[in-house]
Parts: C-alpha cells; sequence; structure tokens
C-alpha cells in the first residue's frame, strides 16, 4: 500500500476543509476502500476520517428519519423506527455482506463503495475504462455473469454493489452533503450517474462533497415493503438480481407501489414505469407480469447475463405477489 | 494514541497503512488471530471492538484510538477455557484450526445479538425476537469460512452454548 497521511475530522466543516485536492478521500471504515488500496485501484495521497462525525438516527420535523452518515449498517438495521416503518430497508441491509462488515460499515461509505467487477479490481491483468478511462473494458467479453444490463454503455456493464441502496432508492432517500460552497440535497436516485462514456465519474459529488446523512421521507407504503435478493449462495454474496418494493392496496385496487432493482444497474434503479402502469390496476399476476416486462424492456445482455431480465422479471413478479398476499 | 487488547493498552503504530490485524501478529507477537485472505472474506480475523465482531484485517489500526478489542487469547482463564471454546472441543468444531479463532470471536459476538434481539435475513418477523435455532445461526455464522468443512460440529457447540448461556 502506498504511504498517505491521516488525519481524523472533528466535525463536518473540519472534513471539508481538510479535501486539498483529488487525492484526498474520505475514510469510513474503509471495508471497500483499504481493500482498493491494497489492490492498487485506489491510491489516496491523504485520507479523512469521517467514522466520528454524526452516526446518530432521528425523526425528523416531517416524520421522517435522519441517519447520519457514520451509522454503521447494524445500526441502520437494528433500529426500531427502520424495523417497523423502512422494513425493506432492515432486510436488505441484513442480506448484504457479513455481520462483522456491517458492525464496520458506514451508511456514507455504504453509498459511495465500488462496484465488484473483477476486471475493475484488476490492476495488472485487465483493462477497465473506471480506472483507467479509455482503456478499454475487458468485462464486455469476459466472465460477465454478475454485470448489469439496465442503464449500461458500451464502455462499462458493471454494477453498483448495495443492497442497502436498493431500498433506499425505493423510499425517495435524500442525500444530505456538505461542501466548500455550501450543504445541498441529492435525491439518492440521482446521486451516481449511469457510466455512458465517463464511467470513472461514479456521482454527482463534486471534490470535497461529504455525505452527512440520508433523509428517509414519511411516507405510510413504506411499512408495507419488503426486500428479495437472489445470489449464487444463500448468504453472503453480492446479488445476481434484489428487488425492494412497497405495495398499498385500496379498495381491490393499487393505490400506490414502489419498485426498486440491485444487481443489474450501474446505479440502484428506480423501475418508475412499472410503478406507473401498477396505479389503479387490480393486484395480481397479470399485472405485475405487465409491470415487470416494463421494468426489464430496456435490458441489453450479454453472453454471460443473459438470463439477468428474466430472473429479474421473475424476482419483482415474486415480490409483488408476496407484497399483495400479505395485505389481504 | 493507545488502543486496549486484552486489557493491555498499546500504543498504536505511527504508519496508518498498518491494519489491525499486523498490528497485533507483527508487533505485539499476538498471532491467536488469524489472516487468511486479507481482503474481508474469510472472518479468520475477527475480534471484538468493544463487544461487537469486526474484521481486523480491513481495519486500519489507526482508527481505532481509544477502543477496547478482544481476541481470542483474552477469553480463557488461565489454563480454563472459555465455555464456548470447550465446546468447540467437545463437539469436534474444528479440524486444521485455522479459522478457530475467527470463528469463536464471531460465536461469542452472535450470542450477544441473539440477547438483544437483532434480527437477521431470515428471521421471519422484524419485531420479534429471533429463536436462536439452526438456520439462524448459519445465516449468522456466514461470515466465517472453513474449508475443511467443519461447520456442523460449530454449530451443534453453538447451538450448546446459546442455550446454557442465554
Amino acid at each position: 500500500m502506498t504511504p498517505f497521511d491521516y488525519a481524523r475530522a472533528r466535525s463536518e466543516q473540519d472534513a471539508v476543509a481538510r479535501v486539498k485536492d483529488a487525492g484526498t478521500k474520505y475514510l469510513g471504515a474503509g471495508t471497500n476502500l483499504v481493500d482498493l488500496m491494497r489492490e492498487g485501484v485506489e491510491v489516496p495521497s491523504r485520507l479523512v476520517d469521517v467514522t466520528r462525525l454524526s452516526s446518530r438516527i432521528e425523526p425528523t420535523d416531517g416524520g421522517g428519519l435522519l441517519i447520519g452518515a457514520a451509522a454503521s449498517n447494524t445500526a441502520v438495521a437494528e433500529d426500531a423506527a427502520v424495523r417497523a416503518r423502512y422494513p425493506a430497508l432492515a432486510r436488505a441491509i441484513l442480506s448484504g455482506a457479513s455481520a462483522q462488515i456491517r458492525n464496520m460499515a458506514t451508511v456514507g461509505g455504504n453509498i459511495l463503495q465500488r462496484t465488484r467487477c473483477t476486471y475493475f479490481l484488476d490492476v495488472e491483468g485487465a483493462r477497465c475504462n473506471k480506472r483507467q478511462p479509455g482503456q478499454g473494458c475487458d468485462a464486455l467479453e469476459g466472465f460477465n455473469r454478475g454485470h448489469g444490463v439496465l442503464g449500461v454503455s458500451p464502455a462499462c456493464i458493471a454494477t453498483h454493489p448495495s443492497d442497502m441502496c436498493v431500498a433506499l432508492a425505493a423510499f425517495d432517500a435524500v442525500v444530505h452533503i456538505a461542501g466548500a460552497n455550501g450543504r445541498r440535497h441529492v435525491p439518492l436516485v440521482d446521486l451516481h450517474r449511469l457510466p455512458g462514456d465517463t464511467p470513472h465519474l461514479e456521482t454527482v459529488l463534486e471534490l470535497g462533497e461529504l455525505i452527512t446523512a440520508v433523509e428517509l421521507p414519511s411516507q405510510t407504503i413504506t411499512a408495507r415493503s419488503t426486500y428479495r435478493k437472489v445470489r449464487d449462495r444463500a448468504s453472503y454474496a453480492f446479488a445476481l438480481v434484489s428487488v425492494a418494493a412497497a405495495l398499498e392496496v385500496a379498495e381491490g385496487r393499487i393505490a400506490d407501489v414502489r419498485i426498486a432493482l440491485g444487481g443489474v444497474a450501474p446505479k440502484p434503479w428506480r423501475a418508475r414505469e412499472a410503478e406507473a402502469t401498477l396505479i389503479g390496476a387490480v393486484p395480481g399476476q397479470s399485472a405485475f407480469v405487465a409491470a415487470a416486462e416494463l421494468a426489464l424492456a430496456g435490458a441489453r445482455t450479454r453472453p454471460g447475463n443473459a438470463f439477468k431480465p428474466e430472473l429479474a422479471r421473475r424476482t419483482i413478479v415474486a415480490v409483488l405477489s408476496d407484497l399483495a398476499g400479505a395485505g389481504q | 494514541m493507545t488502543i486496549t487488547i486484552n486489557g493491555q493498552p498499546y500504543d498504536l503504530p505511527t504508519d496508518a497503512r498498518v491494519s489491525l490485524l499486523d498490528f497485533m501478529r507483527e508487533r505485539l507477537d499476538l498471532f491467536g488471530t488469524k489472516k487468511g485472505c486479507n481482503q474481508g472474506a474469510c472472518g479468520a480475523c475477527t475480534v471484538l471492538i468493544d463487544g461487537e465482531r469486526v474484521l481486523a484485517c480491513l481495519a486500519l489500526a489507526a482508527q481505532y484510538d481509544g477502543r477496547s478489542v478482544t481476541t481470542i487469547e483474552g477469553l480463557a482463564d488461565g489454563e480454563d477455557l472459555h465455555p464456548l471454546q470447550a465446546l468447540f472441543v467437545k463437539h469436534d468444531g474444528l479440524q486444521c484450526g485455522y479459522c478457530t479463532p475467527g470463528q469463536i470471536m464471531s460465536a461469542i459476538a452472535l450470542s450477544n445479538e441473539f440477547s438483544r434481539g437483532a434480527p437477521s435475513s431470515v428471521t421471519t418477523d422484524l419485531d420479534v425476537p429471533a429463536t436462536p435455532n439452526r438456520e439462524e445461526i448459519r445465516e449468522r455464522m456466514s461470515g466465517n469460512l472453513c474449508r475443511c468443512g467443519a461447520h456442523n460440529g460449530m454449530i451443534e457447540a453453538i447451538t450448546s452454548y446459546l442455550s446454557e448461556h442465554s
């Protein structure tokens, strides 16, 4: 690992002030960044430790929840309000990584974790447009079973690996950001960029901007939500496909619905067209299948991941059916 | 900057690159905590920090200033094994033994997690404290790999420990 300076931020303002150039990176618990530094994918000259900034989980004036970016994944999943009012978020977090990693990993770090594309991680042996812009992408013709089918580009088919973010996308979460020019709020679904021909630009964050918290708006539908993750083994594996969904049925018709997908796209993927087509429909197989078709209509596959659209469609139908059944 | 390990205070390394795992093994001669994958995939380096299980290989030691670490060396009371260590022996919860310190530290934390009602991804109802059955234990121990395949003995040892100590 290349030597670096280490400093612990005393406050959000202190953290932001310590970022002088692109060689400075914020450090959460390091569960992803330390590994990337060992592999030579990340070579920061300075780390600013932000793990001792706000980890509070507190109600907002609007009846929602504000989660400090330094809160551990475990703290969020075990929080009583999260379990009762945002169960898909608790389930998404619990389905990710291992207990040890969830105890360490922060909310801010989870959002900004990098893809687990093996070609991205292979500095010596593979080409990657995300790591080295313009170099080419060995995943396109390589082992791409785990790669994305929605929002991908000819330059990059890597997925965003987070489970937590899929639930946050479904729940209209808002990311609170502090920077040298003040504070701003960005919807979680707008934080990450699609790769296009610049896959090395992964978020809309400017140099030195720090994620300070995530806000969950108050919505009654979130209490009737769940998360399902499909993977190659029963535990401790990244998603091939995952679905976070919430469903509200009134007088035999779908009054409101949320659908977000993981494991299939470069960012937490909200399926808004599928949601729109379900409003007012009678909950059941035919409506759910039609919505799932719409959600995957734009899929572009490679030989290794050609199974993913069908797996995603079936998982969407299964999750919506479970939610409809549980509501009766 | 100091860190407490098994009750003893130590000065933290000045080089921020040093992981908690390398700090313990290479500078303090605490070899009980094992280095398996060194990339957060195997769980061999599991230790407790302030009672919670974490991976020492991914932890930069400098970040844990003022915190308290418990390793496998901190469990036994002289020649008397910790009850969970004794149960691992009794139930053949090991073969080569390399993953065992991590497995045992992980299982001790698992016991505390059950005690406080923490859910897992196989918990059916998030509002009700989970029952420590085989499925729950398997899920909660999934971050600790064993290439010998001694998992069944470990689960028996952990089941026995939970029934006697929770």
